[in-house]
């Protein structure tokens, strides 16, 4: 079986580029070069200088001992909250912003929805000097303000999206469409493995850097680079790509992406894209998503803002299709509790996204001595509000 | 041939053309508008059918869209409403909008239920030519349903050849790098690029759309080609308290 994209742009049934013709001159310049332009040597010594010097990278395996205790097996952490602003989000977006030099562009266009995509795109154009426009739905933007003030203080432009549910899905249309108008000087840096062929494998490819790294920590530190488990959050789902990767074709190493459930999948409040969704296409690929009968999109709802997507990217799709990851989810509640397990079990605040992948250690039944890496795929400042909030604290 | 390969066959200059979003400004009102638009003088119509996510559209048809939505109007309720389209209208009629509606819906049926209505193409802005080609052509082609194709201003001449060769009513010439609802202003960069599409010889005429707004740009656009499209200036246009004669009004300026 075949788990990543072949020459059509395609997983099995999912991906391809759905775009309308004024997008077709940009998506076709990056298909036709991008692999040659990550494959080069000079690209590729740029690129980890700086997750090495800039991000910090390699991010630790931490082998969590109490959480190990608590639930019988051993259970790692992949530091990703370590990196330089605070989650996986900025090995993408190195990656493309280097890419998108080598293209020749001079202008960065982006979508976010809680803002960490948004400030990884930011940070990188301040480190290149290069314009920065995001693109965040109005709602967002009022329950995100700090990194929104982050955003700004980099340098970079927030656009309200104000059509549509004015959340994330709407940021992402309005980044198209200023795509659309700008189709020569700029470049779009999608902030998942989402979007039309080649993004969903371009992404991917960035952020495999989390398996690749945690491959030979784990050789170090059990003598075997495979684990019994591997877990990670999904919302468009490029921690969970990264942190799947390298063991993918290891077909005895279980893979579980977890989905938000929001407050339950059928309380009409969730984010479980696999259990609520249908094929369709939905932001340039063909993939599963939560829509109607009438193929209308649905909102989507999560306590965290980074689950909060109606989509999953189409390599996901196929891996849930073909029975190779297990797709879980994950209530509000749940999600919460874990993060504060996590703080006080580990003193590790966690991401609310990434405590849905914590989440699901209370599911799972342990024989006793089984090796699980768990992708903390962000900490948890942004969230402190929520966590406030819910905790009274 | 259908109705679209007809009139393109019988008239080759001067077609104006309108859209307008069905369930738009009311759920029930799309025979009427369509009905008014023949009257007053169209010569062909596009209905779209809304999406919640219409990326290549501007903000007047992404809120004519939610309206739409809002009124209740699904691709099942369109189809109904169009039952009795051929008895009320006999100009060339296509629905516009979005693959994932017409996936959902089925394509088969999509194409099976527009020959039978009586619906002549289709422009499906985000169905890529190569799936077109590889998955649904073949049934396109079996219900006489003509998909039209966007070209842009970066579309290169080899993929022009290609869609030329794909088409079989019309190509749909965006006038510049935007979505919907822009204002054409005929530089000289877009005169040179309609001028280099007619200098192609395609076998398929062509029509503008994108940024018609009036008789001064629909004249403009026209000059270049075989006609032009009106769309966010009409919905805008648009009046539900007195639906036919808004429409009569704006279509008053294209005679003479
Ligand atoms: C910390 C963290 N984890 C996970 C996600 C979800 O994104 P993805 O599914 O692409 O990893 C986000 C998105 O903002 C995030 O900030």
């Amino acid at each position: 079986m075949n788990y990543f994209v072949d020459e059509r742009g395609y997983y099995g049934d999912f991906g391809g580029a759905y775009i309308p013709e004024m997008l077709y001159p940009n998506v076709e310049e990056l298909r036709q070069k991008y692999q040659a332009v990550i494959d080069d040597e000079q690209f590729q010594q740029e690129f980890k200088a700086l997750l090495k010097d800039y991000v910090g990278r390699p991010s630790p395996l931490y082998l969590a001992k109490r959480l190990s205790e608590k639930y019988g097996a051993n259970i790692f952490l992949k530091r990703e909250d370590l990196n330089h602003t605070g989650a996986h989000k900025i090995n993408n977006t190195i990656g493309q912003i280097l890419l998108a030099e080598k293209l020749g562009k001079k202008r960065i266009i982006a979508e976010t929805g809680a803002g960490q995509h948004g400030v990884a795109t930011a940070t990188v154009c301040a480190l290149r000097g290069l314009e920065c426009v995001v693109y965040m739905g109005e709602v967002d933007i009022k329950r995100q303000a700090p990194n929104v003030a982050r955003m700004k203080m980099l340098g970079a432009k927030v656009v309200p999206a104000t059509s549509g549910s004015k959340t994330l899905k709407d940021a992402t249309n309005e980044a198209m469409r200023d795509w659309i108008a700008n189709p020569v000087d700029t470049h779009y840096i999608i902030g998942s493995v989402v979007g039309p062929h080649p993004y969903p494998d371009m992404v991917a490819q960035f952020q495999s850097i989390i398996s690749f790294e945690t491959k030979k920590q784990l050789k170090e530190q059990t003598g075997s680079e495979l684990a019994d488990y591997v877990l990670a959050c999904v919302g468009g789902g490029s921690n969970a790509m990264g942190m799947f990767y390298h063991f993918i074709d290891d077909e005895n190493v279980q893979l579980i992406a977890i989905e938000a459930a929001g407050k339950g999948v059928s309380s009409g409040f969730s984010a479980a894209t696999t259990t609520l969704g249908k094929e369709g296409v939905l932001h340039g690929s063909r993939s599963i998503l939560m829509q109607t009968e009438d193929g209308q999109v649905v909102e989507p709802h999560s306590v965290s803002a980074g689950l909060d997507y109606p989509g999953i990217g189409p390599q996901h799709a196929h891996l849930f299709k073909t029975g190779r990851g297990l797709y879980a989810s994950i209530t509000d509640d749940e999600a919460l509790q874990a993060g504060l397990l996590l703080t006080q079990y580990e003193g590790i605040i966690p991401a609310i996204e990434s405590a849905h992948a914590l989440a699901y250690l209370e599911k799972m039944d342990f024989k006793g001595g089984e090796n699980v890496v768990v992708c903390l795929s962000g900490r948890g400042d942004k969230d402190m509000e929520t966590y406030m909030k819910y905790f009274n604290l | 041939m259908n109705r679209l390969q007809q009139l393109f066959e019988k008239q080759q200059k001067g077609l104006l053309s309108i859209y307008y979003t069905a369930g738009y400004p009311n759920l029930n009102d799309t025979l009427k508008i369509a009905d008014t638009l023949e009257q007053s003088g169209a010569d062909f119509l596009e209905i779209g059918f809304p999406y919640s996510d219409p990326v290549a559209d501007g903000p007047v048809i992404q809120a004519s869209s939610k309206e739409a939505l809002d009124n209740g109007m699904t691709l099942p309720i369109l189809f109904e409403q169009l039952k009795d389209l051929r008895q009320r209208v006999t100009i060339p009629i296509l629905l516009m909008g979005y693959v994932n509606v017409v996936l959902q819906y089925g394509v088969e049926a999509f194409c099976q239920k527009c020959q039978e209505v009586g619906v002549d193409g289709c422009i499906i802005p985000d169905l890529p030519m190569y799936e077109y080609e590889e998955m649904y052509q073949a049934i396109f082609e079996k219900y006489e349903l003509s998909n039209i194709f966007l070209v842009t201003p970066q579309t290169s001449e080899e993929r022009i050849r290609k869609i030329d060769g794909l088409s079989n009513a019309f190509i749909y010439l965006v006038s510049s790098a935007a979505t919907t609802g822009g204002n054409l202003s005929i530089s000289e960069s877009s005169a040179a690029y309609f001028k280099r599409i007619a200098d192609m010889q395609l076998k398929n005429p062509f029509v503008i759309g994108f940024g018609i707004s009036n008789k001064e740009t629909f004249d403009a656009a026209s000059q270049y080609a075989n006609g032009a499209i009106i769309g966010s200036a009409f919905v805008k246009n648009v009046d539900a308290n007195n639906l036919e004669g808004s429409i009569k009004d704006f279509m008053r300026q294209f005679k003479s």
